[in-house]
């Protein structure tokens, strides 16, 4: 359907997003690979000398570098899951005609709107705190025990503040995509007497396939990077530290810009390794 | 119609001329957003009406993103602040690198010996001084008279670590969440490790010996941390361990802690009555010890101070002069009560009969600040300064890799011997990688 | 399209959407009643619904104590402009990618989001420095330039994924009527895609006034937007939950407006039976 005349042009219309992206890709790369090759403190400018790997070594070997390669994974893995399963399911629920839509709508969206700094103090000390926040309160209202969140299921608590936050953008993607569902092919399937169940797995869902892969992968992109949350809430520690945080540590705690830069570039090797593997298992709903 | 049009042009001319005329030094001042400041701040006018060739543009943050952004702006050279709020860990570090200009300059009736010893020895490098003082802080115990009452105990001025214990344990009533004692958790170089830091002090403890080896391996550090998880584990309240000074706070004014062991300035705090519920209720000792030498008080100050480079070097200069002035002491106590002036930094304060019945902690913070010595901080001599720190710049990320650990002791994730264990391995990393360690 | 619903479906539906709605919208609702309260009842517990002390003092004070006004103007002018400027780039390129794919479109679109992978902690110092010697800090044209980077990506994506639902027919036969390629764009994609065009402005507005690590390392005063605002409210020494909570909600209200303007534009059923 692309005639010759409309390739040249499409070329052309990529073109400056791709030259733009592509300078703010190469010239901090380029940095912070040339950096994490230097033994280079912030704090002790004009010092720097060439280190080899001796960064990513250090980065590597750091004991906490493990647990938190398996608490970036869990966080992004359980957030996925309960944004895209409650994404589908809101979406499915706020298409239906119901009275005062319209305020539904902007009360389910509305998590995406708060920064994350201010939701992951609200829920740690408004609702999540076990002497005076609010799910405690119910719990002992019920005569249960509170749940001290942050010290006996941290990372869980964690997963939930996040989770909280992007369901909307998996929603608000999944909705938008419902809309366009053919209406006829709906009507058809329900003069068909098409059982609901069915019409859900065998009309929708397909029609869904390519806005879910859009919002798995871009919610990957960014659960990769959380970082406020931990910050606030726990401070980091075994439990919840992930690979951003142990970043943080070195560049704005240790002001090691050599080691976090290493730390970056570990990152970004880790963050293509799970797209490839996400992009292998679900890449080819992309030109469905 | 045209006239009118002119006439308007003109006058906008002309104001903007005139405007420019007073040629205007802008200071840009980068500040923590504690109660203190914001009062500095509001009194702005004050200031500039003395100076009205200096304008003041105020950036107030929360004390860790002032630190990440103080901190990489004077490391780079960026020059985007005049005048730096910075503490006294900052301050030997940067003044010992030439980042920091020596206030010499600080007017004739500053009075710069009025300063306390021990602040102003926290704040000075070589004999100078780089910083002014803003307030000052030590750490004490602060604790509720009618639970003590209840308890059958009277609270001495200089208790020790085992009277506090057991006092704790004695007033917890975990049914009616009333919790013996409430100490911070939260993992973090200035959160739990600042606290557990200056208490191992008085255990005997220290971060290093001479010679830059860890001291996690030693008895001592061990006996703070079992006394710690224990007290807290018996006497603290649910959700200890991400409990920061602002959770503790609040749970005090909430009425639900015997004891707070923290910085002074919660004083004003939690005797507030619009704050705080038990605002009548609230007596004051000094942090406990062992009777080794060192009691488990700490020593803040924040401080302002001018970075190296400026070209406002002078106007910076009068304005940390006003704000830490005896002036301005008599300013805040005119506009807000003598209560609410910033505490620990001048003897006059201390010897000024109004402030000392205005406030009723007046008293044990100065026995607190003067009895903290940041450059022997410890019982066994050690090559740093510091007393709930230490003075360098690796200090805040070892601090809170240690600090999560032992945060996961006190929620019982790990066991004291291998969070200690895991502290000593850390620390001896970091060191090693750092050159300390040869 | 007016389907009679049975009514007791309708009731049911609308229960259940109300009650899942107020579930999760209940945080920011507790933020916002938390902001007319005073700071010793912020943390009362039981906590307190509707009956207490109702008080304005803690706007009062955020508005006494920080120029709000600017603040706003800055998340505004960072937000908006970085998204359309976003939007500018990526249409094209998303009509492209869409209507016109080619071998290399899909590793284009991964590509870039992969521009995305770094942790923006890893590369703040070379950023900085940049910043420094290009005279960027504290600029509102740095920061636009850095947000509009930031979520191009995202703005192609999502625009990408709208627009692979349109049937490329109904491009095809206006270009056959004799559109030229800017009314194609104008007149028949760009109406077709208003709903999508609508989430992809929303969301990314979003991204980009929440954005909180750039704005705030980059900034000092006069480009500051609102994520400074907050962070001089949260965690000072001493109570600061009612103050924050006012502080947020007149942080989030401008986006709220928006939102309903925005949600109203994801109306059912555009065009496509009626064109076929």
């Amino acid at each position: 359907m692309a005639t010759r005349q409309t390739g040249i042009v499409g070329r052309l219309a990529v073109a400056p997003s791709v030259a733009a992206l592509f300078l703010w890709m190469i010239v901090p790369l380029g940095m912070t690979i040339w950096f994490s090759l230097l033994r280079y403190n912030l704090l002790d400018p004009g010092n720097e000398s060439f280190a080899g790997l001796m960064n990513y070594r250090y980065f590597l070997t750091d004991p906490a570098f493990f647990s938190a390669l398996a608490n970036t994974l869990k966080l992004v893995g359980a957030v996925l899951v309960i944004t895209v399963v409650g994404g589908v399911l809101l979406a499915l629920l706020l298409d239906q005609p119901i009275f005062g839509r319209g305020i539904v709508r902007l009360m389910v969206i509305a998590p995406f709107f708060v920064m994350p700094t201010v939701s992951a103090l609200v829920w740690k000390n408004m609702l999540m705190h076990p002497v005076s926040g609010f799910f405690a309160w119910i719990m002992k209202s019920f005569g249960l025990q509170p749940i001290d969140w942050f010290a006996d299921a941290p990372l869980t608590g964690i997963i939930l503040i996040v989770a909280w936050q992007w369901l909307p953008f998996a929603t608000l993607i999944l909705l938008t995509a419902i809309q366009s569902l053919d209406e006829e092919q709906k009507e058809a399937a329900e003069m068909d007497g098409t059982p609901p169940l069915s019409y859900f797995f065998h009309i929708v869902l397909p029609h869904l396939a390519r806005p879910m892969t859009v919002v798995i992968l871009i919610e990957t992109i960014f659960l990769l990077n959380v970082f406020a949350e931990i910050a606030v809430t726990t401070g980091g520690g075994a439990q919840t530290s992930n690979l951003p945080f142990l970043v943080y540590a070195q560049a704005l705690l240790q002001f090691d810009v050599g080691g976090a830069s290493a730390g970056g570039i570990v990152a970004v090797v880790l963050a293509n390794i799970v797209a490839f593997f996400l992009v292998r298992m679900i890449g080819r709903n992309l030109d469905a | 119609m045209k006239r009118v049009i002119y006439g308007a042009l003109g006058a906008v001319m002309f104001a903007a001329l005139t405007s420019t005329a007073i040629a205007q030094t802008k200071l840009t001042i980068a500040t923590v957003n504690n109660g203190d400041m914001i009062r500095m701040q509001g009194l702005t006018a004050d200031f500039t009406e003395k100076n009205p060739d200096i304008s003041l543009e105020w950036v107030t943050l929360e004390e860790n993103v002032l630190r990440q952004k103080v901190t990489t702006d004077i490391a780079t050279k960026g020059g985007q602040f005049d005048v730096l709020t910075i503490g006294t860990y900052e301050v030997p570090i940067w003044a010992a690198k030439g980042w920091l200009v020596p206030l010499d300059n600080l007017g004739a009736d500053y009075d710069v010996d009025d300063l306390l010893p021990a602040i102003r020895a926290g704040l000075s490098h070589e004999g100078k001084l780089y910083a002014a003082p803003f307030y000052g802080e030590s750490s004490m115990v602060m604790y509720r008279t009618d639970l003590m009452e209840k308890a059958g105990l009277k609270m001495p001025d200089a208790p020790t670590w085992e009277f506090v214990a057991d006092a704790a344990r004695k007033m917890t009533d975990k049914a009616g969440e009333t919790y013996g004692v409430c100490l911070r958790g939260k993992a973090g170089w200035g959160e739990n490790m600042a606290f557990l830091t200056a208490t191992a002090n008085s255990f005997g403890a220290r971060w290093f010996d001479e010679s830059w080896k860890p001291q996690f391996d030693q008895p001592e550090w061990k006996n703070t941390l079992e006394f710690y998880v224990n007290l807290l584990k018996d006497a603290g309240p649910p959700g200890a361990s991400s409990n920061g000074f602002n959770e503790n706070l609040a749970l005090f004014n909430a009425g639900k802690c015997g004891m707070w062991i923290d910085a002074t300035v919660a004083a004003s705090f939690v005797t507030n009555p619009k704050d705080s519920s038990v605002a009548d209720k609230v007596g004051f000792a000094l942090a406990p010890d062992n009777g080794l030498g060192k009691r488990g008080n700490w020593l803040w100050a924040w401080s302002l101070a001018v970075p190296a480079g400026s070209q406002k070097t002078e106007a910076a200069q009068k304005f940390v002069s006003w704000a830490t002035s005896k002036g301005y002491l008599e300013l805040v106590a005119a506009k807000e009560g003598w209560a609410n002036v910033p505490p620990g930094t001048r003897t006059s304060l201390y010897e000024n009969p109004e402030y000392l019945k205005a406030a009723p902690f007046a008293k044990m913070t100065l026995d607190s600040i003067n009895s903290a010595d940041p450059t022997h901080p410890t019982v066994k001599p050690v090559p740093y300064v510091g007393v709930q720190f230490v003075a360098i710049p690796e200090f805040q990320g070892i601090g809170t890799t240690v600090g999560q650990f032992f945060s996961a002791a006190l929620a019982g994730d790990s066991s004291i011997d291998d969070a200690l264990a895991a502290a000593q391995d850390a620390t001896t990393r970091e060191m090693t990688k750092a050159g300390y360690i040869k | 399209m007016a389907r009679k619903q049975p009514m007791q479906r309708r009731v049911i539906t609308t229960a259940a959407a109300w009650i899942v709605g107020f579930a999760i919208f209940f945080p920011i609702l507790w933020t916002v009643i938390t902001s007319f309260k005073t700071e010793l009842e912020a943390f009362s517990s039981p906590p307190k619904f509707l009956f207490f002390d109702w008080t304005l003092e803690n706007y009062t004070i955020v508005d006494e104590r920080s120029d709000y006004f600017r603040f706003a103007m800055n998340s505004v002018v960072l937000s908006v402009g970085s998204t359309l400027i976003a939007l500018l780039f990526a249409i094209p390129a998303a009509w492209a990618m869409a209507f016109a794919p080619g071998k290399r479109t899909k590793d284009l679109l991964l590509w870039m989001l992969s521009t995305k992978m770094m942790p923006p902690v890893g590369a703040l110092i070379p950023i900085y420095l940049i910043f420094r010697d290009s005279d960027l800090l504290d600029s509102r044209a740095g920061l636009v330039a850095v947000l509009f980077l930031l979520n191009l990506p995202i703005v192609v994506w999502m625009l990408y994924t709208y627009f692979k639902e349109i049937p490329g027919e109904i491009l095809e036969a206006a270009r056959m009527d004799g559109a030229t390629l800017w009314k194609e764009l104008v007149f028949v994609l760009a109406p077709m895609a208003v709903p999508g065009i609508a989430s992809t402005i929303l969301l990314n507005v979003i991204l980009a006034w929440n954005e909180a690590f750039w704005t705030l390392n980059l900034t000092t005063s006069d480009a500051a937007p609102l994520t400074v605002f907050i962070a001089s409210y949260s965690s000072p020494e001493g109570l600061f939950w009612a103050k924050l909570s006012a502080a947020s909600t007149m942080a989030i209200a401008p986006i709220l407006i928006l939102g309903w303007f925005a949600q109203r534009q994801l109306v059912r059923g555009l065009t496509f039976g009626a064109v076929k």
